[in-house]
């Protein structure tokens, strides 16, 4: 076995911000670090890539007992939003950088970005509802001949 | 850790060839550590990259990561990526003679 990773493959199938950044930070450290990546969004996760959406993923509040919330207090009007944003301003002061900006960087860093056409199909989707840097809607064969040859990461 | 030899000078590197003495770096190694590295030929761009690379690293005592590059050189991250294919931050700072910068983002 190779003692060096060349290529990694992340699916990103969760919509709330803790289920995206970990995929980002695995996609993008993974490019800095000289490997080829691809990154798959599928079900949930085609928010991060969704032109409307991505600016607006948020913390859940609710079902996420690492938040050491009251579940009844994460539930909330409100709750989710102001979570996110405490978190945003943690992020911000980081450098850590908002996902639209963050997604963008990966893409720049040469990345491929993917939908993924059964759930694209599922919510009544289309390419043109994506960020210009989604390189296209692709099959779940498409995703693992481009997957070939290195590691997969699901998130 | 070994002992390189770059423009006829003996540098102290380690197992991934990052300079454990940054002191030790002149700009006329550069050259032989980015061909070594697989950068090819230094271009002007490139230069703006390792001594905003050195300038970084003498400030704040560690190199920047790849976003604060790209903030900070006047080089944006794509081209980042066409300069040093092989990851930017990682390679400009070994070509750079400064320890490899640790950072997630």
């Amino acid at each position: 076995m190779a003692d060096k990773i060349e290529k990694v493959s992340v699916i990103v199938s969760k919509g709330s911000l803790e289920g995206v950044y970990p995929a980002l930070i695995m996609a993008n450290g993974a490019r800095a670090e000289g490997m080829e990546a691809n990154l798959f969004f599928t079900f949930f996760g085609l928010d991060a890539i969704h032109r409307a959406r991505h600016e607006h993923i948020k913390l859940a509040t609710v079902g996420n007992p690492g938040l050491h919330l009251a579940t009844w207090a994460g539930g909330l009007p409100g709750m989710s939003s102001v979570m996110t944003h405490y978190l945003a301003r943690k992020m911000d002061r980081l450098d850590i950088p908002p996902i639209p900006e963050f997604v963008e960087m990966i893409a720049d860093s040469g990345a491929g970005l993917y939908a993924c056409k059964a759930s694209v199909d599922l919510f009544g989707l289309a390419k043109e509802d994506f960020i210009e840097q989604v390189r296209d809607v692709i099959t779940v064969g498409e995703f693992y001949d481009l997957a070939a040859g290195g590691e997969i990461i699901f998130t | 850790m070994a002992i390189k030899a770059y423009a006829g000078h003996e540098v102290d590197v380690n197992d991934e060839g990052f300079f454990t003495d940054p002191d030790q770096w002149r700009a006329e190694m550069a050259p032989e550590i980015a061909r070594e590295a697989g950068v090819g030929e230094l271009t002007d761009r490139h230069w703006q990259v390792i001594e905003c690379m050195r300038g970084e690293y003498a400030a704040k005592g560690t190199g920047p990561t790849v976003r604060a590059l790209g903030k900070t050189s006047g080089v944006g991250v794509k081209e980042l990526y066409q300069l040093f294919p092989k990851g930017p931050a990682k390679l400009a700072a070994r070509i750079a003679g400064i320890p490899k910068p640790r950072g997630c983002i």
